[in-house]
């Protein structure tokens, strides 16, 4: 049950205003709390999770929205860019196709309507499924503020277990992708085949490659990226250096161990591939 | 050094005038924010209804609007029973903001039935086919389950029937008859 | 004349039964307009809460409500407020469970008090100003080291241990678990109670719920406020699943909802949402299992011995019959010179296990299927060969010494599971193809065959109604009012999905030769209806329908002579003017041979048996170990489809959950309590873990059901854990004794050298 009576919300319907009202916010030292699908908060808030007093609603800011191509390996997602305009976008099927497996196994398609890539990111999940997909494809979070905008590498968003470096005054207005080149590979272990939180994900582009469920926060395994970008191919020298580079947990949906074996076994299953001329999907 | 230092006054004073504004600025969006009347387009009809901003969508549907079709089964958006259309996509009314649609086309169950929804004849297609498949048992994934169906592509093969309504949970079925009712309903959309 | 075309004939002369009539509750379904608990709202309504125990086990030291909080518009309950003559008994079996706990309590999430509050948002705030202190005890939190028995039972034929002494004799034995399961019907449950039964201020109770058992639910409030029957009324609202998860639970909540209205003298709802329901209602019992089977060298299953236990939780509930029912089936459908079966439910400190469909039989029937696959493994025999080498056939006898007189199509099942089965996989079948490849979206687009592949069989039955000389106690009534045009049920059989209204009218319809649009059913409302026992064992259609088919024709018989719907209005309206009210009601009849005994679990243990058996196709991905069912096939008889898309939509959907619990769903339990009590967390088939499933209806007639009908319900739920075990066995050369096979579990079995 949430007490929604005493929650205020702000409903700018530009960039600008909503920028204006983060800046205010931070100032007066008043938390207002950007709101954009609402898959991720509402889950939080039924579940009885104490709510915000404030919270600023993006939804109507639509030029956060869409996804854009540019050039030739390039995409720009919109703030608001959904799980299903990934899915619908020519450009992302051509030039990211991981991410539309990705976004089709992040809940059913009524949470693909609602949830954002910039949300995916922003909330820090250590089983988000898009966030490995453009961690691999080097990925850069721009963040707005009023009187700023810089670009992060996402794997340098986050400092720790839902920790990202997102400002108070700041919102992801844009996510861009210059996607490497190189065959790409998507692997989400979940619990049942759809709407499920995964155990492992594994997303590669090239040799890059990034996991989830596996750490506190998705990392890029770059140990055994750097092996596999000075040659080596042996796949007992990968499976071990994997091994350093994820620290997998028990929890109620696994078991480390169980994890720790399947990353060795996605490994074992891709590093093969990645001399193919073919790009593998 | 002096004119970076006047540029840096002027930036200053400019910040400040710009946060005064803000400050302003942000009351007034405020104030608008807290009267909490919701206009949108609710089957087809024009509608309004007063609701605090961040109540559930499927609370307003079901305690302001009277439209108790749409059901709640689990609050965290894994089973499907609270599922609308909002601008034709389906989405979890559980996890929507009402404020959200001010402005936009809901679709519920109770906007299928032409009429009188108690009259068999005035039924929706797919009402009929979920009628003569069985693919309602108990009915409590039903209104959910319907409006996922509608949101499907118009050519959906049986496997994107089924990944289409993999966001709607349902324990009596099997989904066996659910897939032979859509499939039928899709059928006869195509021609 | 020929078996079929006796049947044929048979068949063209039912104008009803038998046919795809449109459902007497189907529309307001499809439209939304059905209204179960939560969509209804009362005048002055309150809403209720529970606080309730955050340890396993312990003495209550004291409950303590905030002073600094402001109270006012609560109502408050705890068990001060149950006063003679009420009890604080939740009224099953044993009288041992209270509904708020008084001085300790035995079990995680035990209610403990009850508040109520007009503001739901202000009563979640009154409930986390509540404190209760404990002195902790120690806990029993696991059933196989745990040793108070709630109950034992003791099955004998014959003396096994000289079968077993017998020279050349091949003993196989094994051990095999199962899990709690969730029945997780999509709407949790509910309850709304108010003041007052036929009058808002006679001192009497009214509730309306979601529920299986309306006068079960009567029972357990007379006996909590002491009230007589006629001042407590019951109504069954629309109910969104039950699976026996509303069997029995439904009792605890409208007592709690009594409790608070008529302390507040106003209406109550108390509807639980998901979390809630999760860690606080019946599960399946968990189940551990040995067995040891003395057979001879061919085959031939000399002697069986099974010890099988149950964990009941804290309290007793309905535990004793849930261990008869898997006592009873736990050899299988086969047949043993001698058995043995030694059956316990055990004490702990976990929330009381009850109701889910299968009762007992889904557990004990895993057990002594996947142990087949076992026998046959170990004696290098083919598992059909073996299974159709000891299947029961007319004739022979059970455990309990009943001997199988009629309607037992152990054999044909298995014959048509196996032909329907090779018909939908065979490859030049593309369509099912496309079907049975519905793979959604796990990626196997590059390392395509990399799985591993396997079939697996599984036999089962599954015995109607209540258990022995059950149905002589329960007494069921049901009948019928005459109305100017037609019939009016008078029944308490609830609708839970199964079409139980729809099945009850095409059977009165039937028998009084009238249209089926002319049998009035409702939703029960025990003001109304007599008590036809509860919706239940399997015997909605058997039992309660026969009862309503006696009562049809007696009602024609009163009517006299009619030939169409015309002349039946003509002798209708007649009979009315004459008496003014017609109202026939007729009482369960034990049929005349049953024969049962309590003390020695001998004798007729059912009337009927419906038969199953089960094929499942499985692939397992060895990456991430991932088991999944691809093609499934189900053939069951069950006597008679009274409407053959009901019957099979009772067959998929028991299917999917015995799927669901082989392979996906897992109670996680800590210090005796659900860890992982959500959906995102307890998680059940989607559309995208459901493999086609084909249904073959056997008709073998039971002449003691209406129109041959046995039940259906449950049936389809004991087979599939074994048969999708056996397929894994298959498909791995692994066996897997525990279920669910989960990745987990599936990758230890992989690794593990000594497992076969």
């Amino acid at each position: 049950m949430i007490a929604a009576a005493g929650i205020d919300v702000l409903q700018p319907r530009h960039l600008k205003d909503a920028l204006i009202m983060l800046r205010v916010a931070a100032d007066e030292g008043r938390p207002l709390v950007p709101l954009a699908g609402g898959t991720d908060l509402f889950v939080t808030l039924n579940a009885g999770q104490k709510p915000a007093a404030r919270y600023l609603d993006l939804w109507r800011l639509d030029k956060l929205r869409g996804v854009e191509a540019l050039g030739r390996r390039r995409l720009a997602f919109g703030g608001l860019a959904t799980f299903t305009d990934s899915i619908e976008s020519k450009a992302v099927h051509k030039r990211l196709p991981i991410l539309v497996d990705a976004a089709r196994q992040v809940g059913g398609v009524q949470i693909q309507n609602r949830g954002t890539l910039a949300g995916n990111i922003e909330n820090g999940s250590p089983a988000a499924d898009g966030v490995p997909v453009l961690m691999a494809a080097d990925a850069r979070v721009v963040l707005r503020s009023l009187d700023d905008e810089r670009a992060v590498p996402l794997a340098e968003y986050y400092t720790g277990y839902r920790k990202t470096v997102r400002r108070p005054d700041e919102l992801i207005v844009r996510i861009e992708v210059d996607v490497p080149e190189g065959g790409q590979r998507f692997e989400k272990v979940g619990t049942r085949a759809a709407q499920a939180i995964s155990k492992v994900v594994m997303a590669a582009v090239g040799h890059r490659v990034a996991f989830g469920s596996v750490a506190p926060i998705i990392v890029r395994a770059h140990k055994l990226e750097a092996y596999l970008a000075a040659g080596g191919r042996d796949i007992g020298e990968a499976q071990r250096l994997v091994a350093e580079d994820v620290t997998p947990i028990d929890d109620v949906r696994s078991t480390a161990e169980y994890r720790r074996r399947v990353v060795a076994n996605l490994v074992a299953a891709w590093v093969p591939s990645l001399d193919k001329r073919t790009a593998t999907r | 050094m002096k004119k970076a230092k006047t540029k840096t006054n002027a930036k200053a004073q400019a910040s400040a005038k710009a946060q005064a504004n803000t400050k302003a600025h942000a009351k007034k969006k405020t104030k608008a924010a807290r009267s909490p009347k919701i206009t949108l387009r609710l089957n087809g009809k024009k509608a309004a209804v007063a609701a605090p901003p961040m109540k559930r969508l499927l609370d307003t549907l079901r305690e302001d609007l009277g439209l108790t079709g749409t059901k709640e089964g689990c609050g965290e958006g894994e089973c499907g029973a609270c599922t609308v259309l909002v601008d034709g996509a389906a989405v979890n009314s559980c996890l929507v903001a009402s404020c959200q649609v001010a402005g936009c086309d809901v679709q519920t169950v109770e906007g299928m039935a032409r009429g009188n929804a108690k009259v068999a004849a005035r039924l929706h297609r797919l009402q009929r086919a979920f009628l003569e498949h069985g693919a309602a048992q108990c009915g409590i994934c039903t209104p959910g389950m319907l409006m996922a169906a509608l949101a499907l592509p118009k050519r959906a093969t049986l496997d994107e029937i089924r990944a289409g309504l993999a966001g709607n949970l349902c324990r009596c079925t099997g989904y066996m008859k659910i897939y032979d009712a859509v499939a039928q309903f899709l059928d006869g959309e195509r021609r | 004349m020929s078996k079929k075309k006796r049947r044929e004939d048979g068949a063209a002369r039912l104008r009803t039964v038998g046919h795809n009539v449109a459902r007497a509750e189907g529309v307001e379904k499809v439209t939304g307009t059905a209204r179960y608990i939560d969509d209804l709202v009362f005048d002055d309504m309150l809403y209720g809460a529970t606080v309730r125990s955050t340890i396993p086990a312990g003495r209550i030291v004291a409950v303590e409500r905030d002073p600094a909080f402001d109270w006012s518009g609560f109502t408050w309950v705890d068990h001060h407020d149950i006063a003679a003559p009420g009890r604080n008994v939740v009224a099953m079996i044993a009288e041992d469970q209270p509904f708020l706990a008084v001085d300790r309590v035995r079990h995680q999430a035990e209610p403990i008090a009850l508040l109520a509050h007009a503001d739901r948002a202000r009563l979640a705030e009154g409930l986390a100003h509540v404190r209760v202190r404990y002195e902790a005890e120690p806990a029993t939190l696991d059933f196989e080291t745990a040793s108070i028995v709630l109950k034992e039972i003791g099955i004998r034929r014959g003396d096994v241990d000289a079968v077993f002494a017998r020279p050349g004799v091949r003993v196989i034995e094994g051990t095999y678990r199962t899990g709690a399961q969730e029945q997780l019907y999509i709407e949790c449950n509910g309850v709304i109670a108010q003041p007052g039964a036929a009058e808002p201020d006679d001192g009497g109770i009214t509730v309306h719920g979601s529920m299986q058992c309306p006068y079960y639910v009567v029972r357990a409030l007379c006996t909590v406020t002491g009230l007589p029957r006629e001042k407590v009324r019951v109504v069954q609202t629309t109910t969104g699943g039950g699976f026996g998860g509303k069997e029995e639970y439904p009792s605890v909540l409208a007592g709690h909802a009594v409790l608070l209205a008529r302390k507040s003298g106003r209406a109550v709802k108390m509807v639980y949402e998901r979390h809630e329901d999760l860690v606080a209602t019946t599960k399946r019992h968990p189940s551990i299992v040995h067995h040891r089977t003395a057979l001879a060298a061919d085959g031939s299953i000399l002697a069986i011995d099974v010890d099988l236990r149950l964990d009941g939780g804290a309290y007793v509930t309905l535990s004793p019959v849930v261990l008869s029912r898997a006592a009873i089936h736990a050899t299988g459908p086969y047949r043993a010179e001698a058995v043995r079966i030694r059956g316990r439910v055990m004490m702990t400190n976990t929330p009381p296990n009850g109701a889910f469909r299968g009762f007992g039989a889904p557990q004990s029937q895993f057990a002594a299927e996947a142990h087949m696959d076992r026998i046959a493994g170990e004696l290098g025999l083919d598992p059909i060969a073996l299974r159709k080498q000891n299947l029961f056939r007319t004739g022979d006898i059970t455990a309990t010494g009943q001997t199988l007189k009629d309607s037992v199509a152990a054999h044909e099942v298995l014959e048509r599971a196996l032909e329907r089965h090779a018909r939908m996989v065979r490859p030049h079948n593309k369509k099912k193809r496309a079907h049975n490849n519905g793979d959604g979206h796990d990626g196997d687009g590059h390392d395509g065959d990399r799985r591993l592949r396997g079939t697996g069989v599984a036999m089962f039955f599954h015995g109607s109604g209540f258990t022995g000389g059950g149905e002589v106690k329960l007494a069921s009534r049901a009948g019928l009012a005459l109305t100017a045009d037609g019939v009016r049920l008078l029944v308490s059989s609830t609708e839970i999905g199964q079409g139980t209204r729809t099945m009850h009218a095409q059977i009165v319809a039937e028998t009084l030769g009238i249209p089926y649009d002319r049998v009035e059913t409702a939703d029960p409302d025990t003001a109304r209806v007599p008590d036809s026992g509860p919706t239940v064992a399997s015997r909605t259609c058997m039992v309660v329908g026969r009862i309503l088919q006696r009562a049809a024709e007696k009602l024609r018989a009163e009517l006299g002579d009619y030939d169409d719907e015309k002349s039946f209005r003509k002798r209708a309206r007649w009979l009315l003017a004459e008496r003014g009210t017609v109202e026939v009601i007729e009482e369960y009849q034990k049929p005349g041979d049953i024969v049962w005994s309590d003390e020695t679990y001998e004798g007729d243990a059912y009337g009927a048996y419906a038969w199953g058996c089960n094929v499942a196709d499985v692939e397992i991905d060895p990456v991430t170990y991932q088991a999944r069912c691809t093609q499934f096939t189900a053939a069951i008889d069950i006597g008679k489809a009274i409407h053959p898309i009901l019957a099979e939509g009772q067959i998929e959907g028991g299917t999917l959950q015995g799927i669901g619990w082989a392979l996906y769903e897992d109670v996680v339990m800590r210090e005796g309590k659900m860890q992982n009590a959500s959906l995102t967390n307890y998680i059940i088939p989607t559309t995208l873990d459901t493999p086609p499933i084909n249904v073959e209806i056997v008709e073998n007639p039971f002449a003691g059901g209406p129109f041959g009908a046995k039940g259906v319900g449950e049936c389809p739920i004991d087979g599939p854990a074994a048969a999708i075990v056996n397929a894994i066995r298959a498909a791995t050369g692994k066996r897997l004794d525990a279920i669910p096979a989960t990745p987990e579990r599936i990758m230890k079995a992989l690794a593990d050298e000594t497992s076969r």
